[in-house]
């Protein structure tokens, strides 16, 4: 054919292409992961005056939320690898005789039309919140009893109070939905299903 | 029929184009204001900016549950009547803003902070607008 033909033909074309490829892909690279993680400073997150002389006084996001594991939903952190991993200790308690109760318990939800089951981990849920703060309110603490689904969750109800809200958003469909329902392995969650012996009440 | 090098030239723009949309979508600026808590029920009628409540900052130095377990903050926005009153007597955010374990209400500007005109709300994330029953 005109390989030859076009070979030599095209040489400062092929030139000039892979001189763009070879900077222009670090420099675009390079650019995505400075750009990843660019908090709107407070002055022009179009909901704190800029007027406000005490507005320096405030921390910036970015210096707080850039020292977290990144996520890419949300505000781009994981907060609860924030929490496990030690990045941040927030208080558990302001008066000191409440009782801390964290529930190491997970919760298998079939009823998920064609997609993986739900796990749902009480661990991770109640090293931030308090049992009150979802039952009998939001969830009745009988498995299987609250009529829970994705339209409703997608109106804020259930699930959706926080999720969306202060947890990462429901586009990210297989965190939650991580269980296919013929495998014997765990899918993409984090801890094993069914819990091992009786649930338990950490510390 | 495009040729050899036209086709090349057309894979390494769609290359190249493709790259550049991934970067720009990266770079969009995240809201950083996720679940950020807009407070005008009252503030501005009495002559005072507008409160913003930042979940990020608050939820490195506690747990949901010492607001909203403890203080007894309902866990949705514009459903606790505050008032100053009880934030001096040391209710709701009166808890910790006290001197003693957050700043005091005389730091007025530093919980007032919003701009002028904004109406009670919750901001959502970048990618999702937040919660739809708000």
């Amino acid at each position: 054919m005109s390989k030859g033909l076009n070979r030599k033909g095209c040489g400062w074309r092929r030139r000039v292409y892979s001189f763009c490829v070879a900077v222009g892909l670090p420099v675009l690279f390079a650019g995505a992961v400075y750009a990843t993680g660019q908090w709107v400073p407070l002055a022009e997150d179009d909901l704190h005056d800029p007027d406000n002389p005490a507005i320096k006084l405030l921390q910036e996001p970015r210096e707080a939320l850039s020292e977290l594991p990144f996520d890419y939903p949300g505000n781009q952190v994981n907060w609860v690898r924030a929490l496990e991993e030690g990045f941040i200790n927030p208080r558990t308690n302001i008066y000191p005789g409440s009782e801390i109760r964290v529930l190491d318990l997970d919760i298998l939800m079939t009823r998920v039309g064609d997609q993986g089951y739900v796990i749902f981990p009480h661990k991770q849920h109640t090293e931030w919140l308090d049992c009150s703060n979802c039952h009998e309110e939001i969830f009745a603490s009988k498995a299987g009893t609250t009529p829970v689904t994705m339209m409703a969750i997608l109106e804020g109800r259930y699930c959706g109070r926080c999720h969306g809200a202060v947890s990462f958003p429901l586009s990210e469909c297989a965190r939650c939905h991580s269980k296919h329902p013929h495998s014997t392995g765990y899918g993409l969650a984090t801890q094993a299903w069914p819990p091992t012996g009786a649930p338990k009440m950490a510390e | 029929m495009l040729t050899n090098p036209e086709k090349k030239h057309l894979i390494a723009s769609s290359v190249l184009f493709g790259i550049l949309s991934v970067w720009l979508v990266l770079s969009s600026p995240v809201a950083a204001e996720y679940a950020d808590v807009v407070l005008n029920k009252r503030a501005e009628k009495e002559g005072m900016r507008p409160v913003i409540f930042s979940h990020w900052f608050h939820r490195i130095r506690f747990r949901c549950k010492v607001c909203h377990s403890e203080l007894a903050f309902k866990m949705r926005a514009g459903a606790n009547e505050v008032t100053m009153a009880d934030i001096i007597e040391g209710r709701f955010c009166g808890m910790c803003h006290n001197g003693e374990v957050a700043w005091s209400v005389e730091n007025c500007d530093l919980c007032h902070s919003g701009k002028p005109g904004l109406e009670s709300q919750i901001k959502g994330s970048h990618e999702t607008g937040g919660p739809g029953i708000w």
